[in-house]
C-alpha cells in the first residue's frame, strides 16, 4: 500500500481540536491540517446530498480589498463585470496572468456598507492564496487597500436542508438571501458574514466568523439534527458531481477561462471594453474558440480514471483527465478533461487509458448531478 | 494455517505450498470507501514487494504488493461485484488473490499478528 503525503510542516486551523474530537481523520493539504472524513467519503457525500453538511474551509484566503476606485482596480485583475456588482452581491471571477492563464479563481462580494468606502470581500483558494496575496501586493494600487482576515474561520453549511436549520439558528439572520447574495449579522456577540453560495451544487451558505468563535458555531451549527461535519474527501466529490473545476486540478496557469468553460464570468461589458490581463488573447479565444475544451466525461463500470490519464479517439491521443472519480450519487465514475475542441461535442464517445487499459468514455453535460441552488420563487 | 503481515498492511495466510493475499483491516480504514479493486490475472507471476493489484477508494489508487513471489492461482471474483467486501471484512471474504509460494524463506521476514499488531499501534 502506498499514499502520498505533503512533505511539508502543516500548520492547524482554529477548529483543529473540535475537528479531532469529532473523529476526523487529519491530512495534511494546502498547509494545513485538514479533516478528510470523519465516517466516510461515501456516507458523508450522500448526507451532504440529502440533508446538510458542514465544511471548514478556513484554509482558504479571505480578503478584503477596500478604498476609493476599489472596484475599477479589481477590475484591472481580472475579467468579472465588478462595477456593476451590487452591494450583497457575490460574483464567480478569476485572477489572470498577462497571458490570460489563471493564477487562482475567486469569490467576490461586494460588503461596501451604505454611503461608505467601497469594499470587497474576496475569498482565494488556501493553496494559492500567498501567490494570490503578493499578486494583489504588487498590482493593486497604493491608494487601494489589502487586509488578509487570518483570524477568520470560514464555514460552508451546504445540502438541501441547509436553510432551514440555519434559519433556525440565527432566526431571520438569512432573511431572503438568494444565491450568490450575501450579507453579515450578530449572533449574540459574534459578528458573522454570510454568503449564499458554495461547492457542492447544494443550495448553502457560506459563514466567515472570528476564529476564536468557531469552535462555538461549528458546535451550534452541529446540534442541529440536519448538520454533520463533512470532511474534504466528499468536497471533493460533490464539487465534481456539480461540475465545479479545482484550482491546480482543472485550472492553471495552463488553462484559460475560454478554455476551461468559464466564458459566463467574462462580463459582457468586459468582452466589450477589454482591460483585464491577457484581454485581446482572451477576446480572441472566444471569437475563434479555443484548441481544447474542458469537458464532462461519463464512464461505464467502476474503475475510475484519475488526474494526468491521457483520453484518446481511436489511436489518437485527443485530451488529457485533470480530475476524475468515482460520483457516489451516479454510481458510476466521472471525469473532468480538456479534449481537443472538435472531439468535445456532447455524447461523443471516446476512451480513456488506465493502466494500460482503454475504458470507454462518453462526453456528458455538466453538471453531472443537477444544481439545487435558491434563487427565490 | 498461519497468517503473516507486511509493512505494506497486506496479510499472508499460508497452507501448504498455497497463500491467500488481502489488505488489513487497518488498511481498508486508512483507504476509506472502495469502489473497484484490480487483482492480477490467474497464470500470472507477481514479484515479492512488486505491484500485484490495485485499490481504488473514492479518494485515490493506491497499489498493493505482492508480499511473496509466486504464482497467481485465483483471484477474488466476488471483489468485481463487490469492492466494498474489502471494507466490510477486509481479513476474511476481502481476500484479493490466491499464490503459489516460490521461495518459503521469503516468509521469514513478515510479521505475525502480535508483531503486526504493535506495529500499527505505533503508527
Amino acid at each position: 500500500m502506498s499514499d502520498d503525503q505533503d512533505s511539508a510542516e502543516p500548520q492547524t486551523l482554529p477548529l483543529d481540536a473540535w475537528h479531532r474530537a469529532q473523529g476526523a481523520r487529519m491530512v495534511p493539504f494546502a498547509g494545513y491540517w485538514m479533516p478528510i472524513q470523519y465516517e466516510g467519503i461515501v456516507a458523508e457525500h450522500e448526507w451532504t446530498r440529502t440533508h446538510a453538511g458542514l465544511f471548514d474551509v478556513s484554509h482558504m484566503g479571505q480578503l478584503l480589498v477596500s478604498g476609493e476606485g476599489a472596484a475599477e482596480a479589481l477590475e484591472a485583475l481580472l475579467p468579472g463585470d465588478i462595477l456593476s456588482l451590487k452591494p450583497g452581491r457575490i460574483r464567480y471571477s478569476m485572477l489572470l496572468d498577462e497571458n490570460g492563464g489563471v493564477l487562482d479563481d475567486l469569490m467576490v462580494t461586494n460588503v461596501t456598507p451604505e454611503a461608505g468606502m467601497p469594499t470587497y470581500y474576496v475569498v482565494v483558494n488556501g493553496a494559492a492564496k500567498w501567490d494570490d496575496i503578493a499578486h494583489l501586493r504588487e498590482h493593486l494600487p497604493d491608494e487601494i487597500t489589502l487586509t488578509h482576515l487570518e483570524d477568520q474561520a470560514l464555514l460552508a453549511v451546504q445540502g438541501p436542508e441547509a436553510a432551514a436549520a440555519l434559519r433556525r439558528v440565527f432566526r431571520d439572520a438569512i432573511g431572503d438571501l438568494k444565491f450568490m447574495q450575501g450579507t453579515s449579522f450578530r449572533f449574540g456577540e459574534i459578528e458573522i458574514g454570510i454568503g449564499r453560495s458554495g461547492y457542492t451544487g447544494e443550495d448553502g451558505f457560506e459563514l466567515s466568523i472570528p476564529a476564536e468563535h468557531a469552535e462555538t458555531i461549528a458546535g451550534r451549527l452541529c446540534a442541529e439534527i440536519e448538520i454533520k461535519p463533512i470532511g474534504l474527501g466528499a468536497r471533493d466529490s460533490l464539487r465534481l458531481e456539480a461540475g465545479l473545476p479545482l484550482y491546480g486540478h482543472d485550472l492553471s496557469p495552463e488553462t484559460d477561462p475560454v478554455s476551461a468553460g468559464l466564458g459566463f464570468a467574462i462580463g459582457k461589458r468586459r468582452r466589450a471594453e477589454g482591460g483585464f490581463p491577457g484581454a485581446e488573447r482572451i477576446l480572441s479565444l472566444i471569437d475563434s474558440g479555443t484548441e481544447t475544451r474542458r469537458v464532462g466525461l461519463t464512464l461505464e463500470g467502476r474503475l475510475p480514471a484519475r488526474e494526468g490519464a491521457l483520453v484518446y479517439l481511436g489511436d489518437e491521443e485527443v485530451g488529457r483527465v485533470t480530475s476524475g472519480g468515482f460520483a457516489p450519487t451516479l454510481g458510476h465514475p466521472i471525469a473532468m478533461a480538456y479534449v481537443a475542441s472538435g472531439h468535445a461535442a456532447e455524447g461523443t464517445e471516446l476512451e480513456i487509458e488506465v493502466r494500460s487499459k482503454r475504458l470507454p468514455a462518453r462526453v456528458a453535460p455538466m453538471p453531472f448531478v443537477p444544481h439545487r441552488y435558491y434563487r427565490g420563487n | 494455517m498461519a497468517r503473516y503481515f507486511t509493512e505494506e498492511h497486506e496479510w499472508i495466510d499460508v497452507e501448504g505450498d498455497t497463500a491467500t493475499v488481502g489488505i488489513t483491516d487497518y488498511a481498508q480504514e486508512q483507504l476509506g470507501d472502495i469502489v473497484f479493486v484490480e487483482l492480477p490475472a490467474v497464470g500470472s507471476t507477481v514479484e515479492k514487494g512488486k505491484d500485484a493489484a490495485v485499490v481504488e477508494s473514492v479518494k485515490a489508487a493506491s497499489d498493493v504488493y505482492a508480499p511473496i513471489s509466486g504464482e497467481v492461482l485465483e483471484a477474488n471474483g466476488a471483489l468485481e461485484e463487490d469492492p466494498a467486501l474489502v471494507n466490510s471484512s477486509a481479513e476474511e471474504e476481502g481476500w484479493f488473490f490466491k499464490l503459489t509460494i516460490a521461495d518459503k524463506s521469503q516468509l521469514e521476514g513478515l510479521m505475525d499478528e502480535a508483531a503486526y499488531k504493535s506495529f500499527v499501534d505505533g503508527l
